[in-house]
C-alpha cells in the first residue's frame, strides 16, 4: 500500500481547520487522512520496533483498498495533469490532485491576465513548489474571462483544494468540441497509474 | 503540466553532470534499472521514499514528510540522510600530505591529526573540479569525501596525478571505501541521539573533528560536520552494519529524527549558504569567486603549490571579477540561470541556486554578480520567465549556522 503526500497535505489542511471543503468531500478526506495516519503510525512503529496495536485508536477499518489522489466525476482531464469543468458558456481550469501531489507544497502560482487567450496544449502559467517549477498547459482554447486572484496570496489552495478553491482560470471556450479529446475520470485514473508505474 | 519530483531528480543529475560532456550523454540515457543502489535502498522504499535518479544512483528525494516539513524538522529536531552515493576514500603514505596539497587549496600540513576542513580541488586554471571535506587522520593518512556527481572525474584526476607523483619517488597510495556506507545525522538532536550509541564522549568532539570509534557495535569513521548548517555528524559505517545503525538512530530518537531526502537537504544547504557543485561551483569558477577565500590556508596563499595557483593568487591580489552573493526576492522563486539585472536593466549576473526557504517562508537564492555590485542591500531585478522581479543582495548564511565549536 502506497501513501501519497496528498494525504499529508490534507492532514495539514484539516489541522488548519479549512472550513471551505464541502461536508461530503471532508468526510472522504478525513477517511483518507486517517488511513495516512495509520500508515504513518505503522511505519513509525516499525522503525521504533513497537507494535502498532499499541495505538488502537488509529486502527479503524476502512473501505479503501488504496490511497489514491482523488479524481472527480464530471470533469475532463489532460495528459499534462490539468482538469477542466465546462458549465454553460464558461469552463473552469486547474491542476489535478495527482499533479499537486507530485509537486509538493505550492509556494507561488503565476497566472495570466483576464482578457488574454489560451490555446489547447499551450502554457498559460506556472506553479512553483519548494523544489520545482512546472508549466501549466491549457486543456482547451478560448478567452480568459476570470483569474483566481486568491492564489496570489494563498498558493497553498492548490494543494488543499485543487478542484475547488484552487481553481486557476475561467475560459470562454472557442471550440467546445476540444473537450471531446480529453480524458474522463476513469481514463485519467488509469493514465496516472501507468505514468507512476513507469517512473 | 511538467516538473514532477522525478523530473527534478533528472534536472539535478543533468546539472551535476554539466561539467563533463561525455558523462552527460551516459547519465541522461541510463535507465532506472541501471541505477546503483545504496544498502539502504529497500529501507527507503519501505518507509515511503520517493526514489529518483541522482548522479547514477537511485536516491530518496522525499519521504512521507513534505520537503517543507522535513527541512524545518531538521533544524528543530533532526534528520537522518543516506549520503552513501558520495564517495569516501583514504590516501595513505609518508607523502600523502604533500601529494594532496598539490591538488587542493587547503593547508593540509597545518591540520592537527583528527581534524578536517572543507576544501576545493582545482584545475590548472584555478577553477573548481569539486569541493570535498578532507580529514587528516594521522600525518600519513588522509580521509576524504567527494561529491557523487564528481566521483568519476575526481578519481581519474587523483589517479593521474598519483601516477606522476609516485613515478618521482613519492610514497602515496589510496583506498576507495566502497565497502562502507555514509549516513549524515544532522540537527539539534543529532549529538544526544548518537551519544546513546557510543561510549566515547561526543561533547569533546568539535566541528570539523574526526574519530574512528565503535558506534552501535561497529567501527565507524565519525566526522562532526554536515552540509545543512546544523550541528551533526557524517558517519561512515561498514555497509553490512548500515541498516542496523540507521534503525538504531531512528529508534533512539523516538521518532523525532526523521528520514530526510535530497530535496530537503538541498533546501538546508541553500539556507546555510553552501555551494552545490554543478550549480554554484563549476570548473570555470575559482574558490575566490565562490567566496571560499577563507579555505585557502595562510601558508598556501604565500606559497601556492596547488593547481591553478597563479590564477588564484592573482585574484587574491587584484580581486575577482565576479562574486557569489545571496538574494532575497519577491514573486516566483528564482531558479538556476535566472538573469540578474541592475535597476537600469543591465545584466550584472546570473542565479545559480534558488528556491523557497521553508524556514524563512520567503524566496532565497545565490548567484554571481560583477565585483563592485556585490554589496549587501543592493537592489536588483531577477528575470523569471521574461519578467523582472524585485530582489536585494544579502550576506549568507540566510539561516544562522549552529556548528558545535569550543566556546
Amino acid at each position: 500500500m502506497k501513501s501519497s503526500s496528498y494525504c499529508f497535505s490534507d492532514i495539514l489542511s484539516l489541522q488548519r481547520n479549512n472550513n471551505q471543503n464541502s461536508r461530503e468531500k471532508r468526510r472522504c478526506r478525513q477517511t483518507q487522512s486517517l488511513m495516512a495516519l495509520r500508515m504513518w503510525a505503522s511505519s513509525t512503529a516499525n522503525a521504533l520496533k513497537v507494535s502498532s496495536t499499541s495505538r488502537p485508536h488509529l486502527l479503524h477499518p476502512f473501505s479503501f483498498s488504496r490511497c489514491l489522489s482523488s479524481v472527480l466525476d464530471g470533469l475532463k482531464y489532460a495528459d499534462s495533469h490539468e482538469w477542466v469543468k465546462h458549465e454553460g458558456s464558461v469552463a473552469t481550469i486547474g491542476i489535478t490532485d495527482h499533479a499537486q501531489d507530485h509537486l509538493g507544497e505550492v509556494v507561488y502560482v503565476e497566472l495570466p491576465e483576464s482578457g488574454g487567450t489560451v490555446t489547447q496544449k499551450s502554457g498559460f502559467g506556472a506553479v512553483e513548489s519548494v523544489k520545482a517549477t512546472s508549466d501549466i498547459n491549457s486543456p482547451i482554447s478560448g478567452e480568459i474571462v476570470e483569474v483566481n486572484k486568491k492564489l496570489t496570496e494563498t498558493p497553498g489552495l492548490v494543494n488543499s483544494s485543487p478542484y475547488e478553491d484552487g481553481w486557476m482560470i475561467k475560459v470562454k471556450p472557442s471550440d467546445p468540441s476540444e473537450l471531446d479529446s480529453l480524458m474522463g475520470p476513469k481514463e485519467y485514473t488509469k493514465f496516472c497509474e501507468e505514468e507512476d508505474a513507469s517512473h | 503540466m511538467r516538473g514532477s519530483l522525478w523530473q527534478l531528480g533528472q534536472s539535478i543529475t543533468r546539472r551535476l553532470a554539466h561539467g563533463d560532456k561525455k558523462a552527460v550523454a551516459r547519465r541522461c540515457f541510463a535507465s532506472e534499472a541501471e541505477l546503483k543502489k545504496t544498502v539502504f535502498h529497500d529501507f527507503h522504499v519501505a518507509h515511503g521514499g520517493k526514489m529518483v535518479p541522482f548522479a547514477g544512483w537511485s536516491m530518496p528525494i522525499q519521504y512521507k514528510d513534505s520537503i517543507m516539513d522535513s527541512t524545518i524538522n531538521c533544524r528543530q529536531n533532526g534528520s537522518l540522510f543516506d549520503v552513501s552515493h558520495m564517495c569516501g576514500l583514504s590516501l595513505k603514505g609518508k607523502d600523502a600530505v604533500p601529494f594532496l596539497e598539490k591538488l587542493v587549496i587547503a593547508d593540509v600540513a597545518g591540520l592537527a591529526p583528527g581534524t578536517g576542513t572543507l576544501t576545493v580541488f582545482t584545475n590548472e586554471k584555478g577553477g573548481a573540479i569539486d569541493d570535498s571535506v578532507i580529514t587528516k587522520v594521522t600525518d600519513d593518512h588522509i580521509y576524504l569525501v567527494v561529491n557523487a556527481g564528481c566521483r568519476d572525474k575526481d578519481l581519474a584526476h587523483i589517479e593521474e596525478h598519483m601516477k606522476a607523483f609516485k613515478a618521482k619517488g613519492g610514497d602515496v597510495s589510496w583506498h576507495i571505501h566502497d565497502e562502507r556506507s555514509l549516513l549524515a545525522l544532522q540537527g539539534p538532536l543529532a549529538a544526544p541521539v548518537l551519544q546513546h550509541l557510543t561510549k566515547e564522549d561526543l561533547s569533546k568532539l568539535f566541528f570539523g573533528e574526526f574519530r574512528v570509534l565503535d558506534i552501535n557495535g561497529s567501527q565507524c569513521f565519525l566526522t562532526r560536520t554536515g552540509y545543512t548548517g546544523e550541528d551533526g555528524f557524517e558517519i561512515s559505517v561498514p555497509s553490512e552494519h548500515g541498516l542496523d545503525l540507521a534503525k538504531a538512530i531512528l529508534e533512539k530518537s523516538e521518532g523525532k529524527v526523521r528520514l530526510t531526502g535530497l530535496g530537503a537537504r538541498d533546501s538546508l544547504r541553500l539556507e546555510a549558504g553552501l555551494c552545490l557543485y554543478g550549480n554554484d561551483m563549476e570548473q570555470h569558477i575559482t574558490p575566490i569567486e565562490a567566496g571560499l577565500t577563507w579555505a585557502i590556508g595562510k601558508r598556501r596563499r604565500a606559497e601556492g603549490g596547488f593547481l591553478g595557483a597563479d590564477v588564484i593568487l592573482k585574484q587574491l591580489e587584484e580581486g575577482p571579477k565576479i562574486r557569489r552573493v545571496g538574494f532575497f526576492s519577491s514573486g516566483p522563486p528564482p531558479r538556476s540561470h535566472s538573469e540578474i539585472q541592475d535597476e537600469g536593466g543591465n545584466n550584472i549576473g546570473e542565479i545559480t541556486s534558488g528556491g523557497f526557504s521553508p524556514c524563512l517562508q520567503k524566496n532565497i537564492a545565490m548567484g554571481y554578480v560583477k565585483s563592485g555590485l556585490h554589496k549587501a542591500g543592493t537592489k536588483v531585478k531577477i528575470i523569471i520567465r521574461g519578467k523582472p522581479n524585485e530582489g536585494v543582495l544579502t550576506k549568507m548564511p540566510f539561516v544562522p549556522t549552529k556548528y558545535y565549536k569550543p566556546s
